[in-house]
């Protein structure tokens, strides 16, 4: 299987003549990869996991799962199992006969079903809740058992709906965990659809990002989170201060309150405006009399507010840029404090921050 | 959360102990059995005290003249049910009833698989032409049915311009079932409607995943899950079917009795109310087990 897992070309989506939920997709997914699409509800990621399952028809474009083209074929006849958002577990059967469903259709051996079922059930530690009902089992179990259902066939990729979207906080992180442990396990290659960013950094090799249809940057958790190309990739993808800022040459620009900074060297022209892409953890604050780390930019602030979280302080600090800016600061021994009103250094050094055009 | 009852005399709110709970508990249940009494009382009075008559003159006399003679309590009337004449009636009835039933099945569920997955505003629309039969009475309706089913009619003129011989379908068996079916597809297809209405397609996506083909898909999982509606609709089409009257009456033929018009007959022209009534109990007898069946065959699919 040296062809990637699945490959989108051109994949464009339109209900009626007004609506384009997906708008000529690029994408290609390796195979044996964990991969996510990540987008705000509406974004077009879950039409997109549709159209690869088979559920709706691009209106153009192709489609390949391992180099076969897979155009108006019906669900049923791709190499692909989905686990449902709302699990979608047949009520009127058992759990072990909703996992038997697959292979039976299939028409896999009786003896094999029944191994494979058994084996699978195990797994997902389901195996003494074979010939419950799906209605009798809590929202994490029946979760295992669609997972199941979809898993037995080994097939050759897996789509998942936020399947973790119904379970609260503490099952869903253990099922990450879970989740990503299975997909290295079974090298099964994931296509993972959420809204939940923080879910899709823990566990994708590679992350897509959508928006209104398009796919707007593609690349490694770390890459998106740092790097992100686009103002709603810096914006969607966790905490950031976007600050608007002009050009004055390579490695500097200034300020909406005249303040020059350096940042990262780029390919903006002097005079070009750009956003100043900064994560809340990136910055610091010190105090006026304070030495800060060479090379550093500094700006003078003043602190309007303080949310304390326990592992983490978050300041408001006001710098005279019009809309205030947010620092994470980690709640080690010994921290300083800074009080509301008290003024102070905002210090970040000028790699950290991130230059986002447009 | 509902705000404290005010009340005048603010000594009598008191923290609650168990025994004041059960007292308002009780109180609740009393005040939803005076709302209901009407409705109880009308069952009574018009339902539950005439069945009870029909119960007891199942087991009372008929004399020379006629009169039915409340003494010499007897279980004759009960006895005849078995003979070949009632047994026969009682066999074609309820044939005429099992096919009424199974021909409004068959019509009736891809009409309302049809309706469930219009848009809301188009199943609106198609429910009201369901509906629209209703709007005008039902005696009239059947009689309309004389006139499209008589040998001058539309169907025997239709034949004729074919080519073919006239039909003459009216007074005929055929013709009470085409009256049956006529009268009872919408107490099929709304059960039937509600049943598919409320169905989760994502369960028939799910099924189609897994590799199952649009009619395996349909026979696994959108039918199974329909079943309650099947037997609602059967059990509605059914049991009116067997005891039917007015459809029989209006387009059966004389000769082929069936168990409404041979009922009304021991009461009226043969003025056997004896054995009437325990015809009554006989079919209602029926009408329960044939219930109990499909209720425990549909609950075996679920």
């Amino acid at each position: 299987m040296s062809n990637p897992a699945v490959e989108l070309s051109g994949v464009t989506k339109r209900f009626g003549d007004e609506v384009i939920a997906v708008n000529g997709i690029e994408l290609t997914i390796n195979d044996g990869e964990f991969f996510s699409l990540l987008g705000p509800s509406g974004c077009g990621k879950t039409t997109t996991l549709r159209m690869i399952a088979g559920f709706e028809f691009p209106s153009e474009g192709s489609i390949r799962v391992h180099g076969a083209e897979m155009g108006l074929k019906p669900p049923n006849e791709r190499p692909i199992n989905t686990v449902f958002q709302s699990y979608a577990l047949f009520p009127h059967m058992s759990v072990a006969e909703n996992v038997a469903f697959g292979l039976e259709m299939k028409k896999v051996e009786k003896s094999e079903v029944e191994t494979r079922v058994n084996r699978v059930l195990d797994q997902v530690q389901l195996a003494k809740r074979a010939d419950a009902k799906p209605s009798q089992l809590s929202g994490g179990m029946q979760q295992r058992v669609a997972l199941a259902r979809a898993l037995v066939n080994e097939p050759e990729v897996l789509l998942l709906d936020e399947p973790l979207g119904a379970l609260d906080l503490k099952l869903r992180q253990a099922m990450q965990v879970e989740l990503k442990d299975l997909q290295g396990r079974v090298g099964i290659t994931f296509i993972y659809v959420t809204h939940d960013q923080q879910e899709a950094l823990t566990m994708s090799d590679r992350i897509g990002v959508m928006s209104e249809g398009s796919l707007l940057q593609v690349g490694r958790s770390e890459e998106i989170y740092e790097r992100p190309t686009s103002r709603f990739v810096a914006d969607f993808i966790g905490d950031i201060n976007l600050i608007d800022a002009t050009m004055d040459g390579s490695g500097s620009a200034h300020l909406g309150n005249g303040v020059t900074v350096g940042v990262p060297a780029g390919e903006a022209a002097a005079g070009a405006e750009v956003t100043l892409a900064l994560r809340p953890e990136r910055l610091a604050l010190y105090d006026l009399d304070e030495e800060i780390p060479a090379g550093h930019n500094r700006v003078k602030v003043r602190v309007t507010r303080r949310l304390y979280y326990g592992d983490v302080y978050f300041y408001d600090v006001d710098a005279g840029l019009g809309s205030e800016i947010e620092v994470k600061e980690e709640n080690r021994p010994g921290v300083e404090l800074y009080e509301v009103g008290e003024e102070a250094y905002l210090v970040w050094s000028p790699e950290a921050a991130n230059l986002v055009l447009g | 959360m509902t705000a404290p009852p005010v009340t005048d005399d603010q000594t009598t709110v008191a923290p609650v102990t168990p025994e004041l709970e059960q007292a308002a508990i009780k109180a609740e249940s009393r005040r939803g059995f005076f709302i209901s009494l009407p409705a109880f009382a009308y069952l009574v009075v018009f339902f539950v005290i005439p069945l009870l008559l029909v119960f007891v003159y199942s087991f009372a006399t008929r004399d020379a003249t006629g009169l039915t003679v409340l003494e010499d309590w007897n279980l004759e009337s009960y006895k005849r049910l078995f003979s070949p004449l009632v047994l026969e009636i009682f066999l074609r009835s309820l044939i005429l009833a099992l096919v009424t039933t199974v021909i409004c099945l068959l019509f009736s569920y891809p009409f309302a698989y049809y309706i469930a997955t219009r848009s809301p505003g188009a199943r609106n629309i198609l429910l009201v032409l369901v509906m629209i039969p209703f709007w005008s009475n039902f005696l009239v309706r059947t009689y309309a049915w004389r006139v499209i089913l008589g040998s001058d009619g539309p169907v025997s003129q239709m034949s004729v311009a074919l080519g073919g011989e006239p039909i003459r379908l009216l007074f005929t068996n055929t013709a009470v079932l085409i009256g049956l079916v006529y009268g009872f597809l919408p107490f099929m297809v709304l059960p039937l409607y509600a049943a598919l209405e409320r169905m989760d397609w994502r369960l028939v996506e799910a099924a189609r995943d897994l590799y199952a083909d649009g009619s395996t898909a349909f026979r696994k999982v959108t039918l199974p899950l329909s079943m309650p509606g099947v037997v609602a609709g059967s059990i509605l089409v059914f049991i009116p079917s067997l005891g039917a009257y007015v459809t029989p009456a209006i387009l059966g033929g004389a000769k082929t009795t069936l168990l409404g018009d041979y009922i009304v007959s021991q009461f009226l022209a043969a003025r056997n109310w004896p054995f009437g009534s325990a015809l009554s109990f006989g079919v209602m007898f029926v009408m329960l087990l044939a219930t109990i069946f499909y209720f425990r065959a549909g609950a075996k699919t679920l």
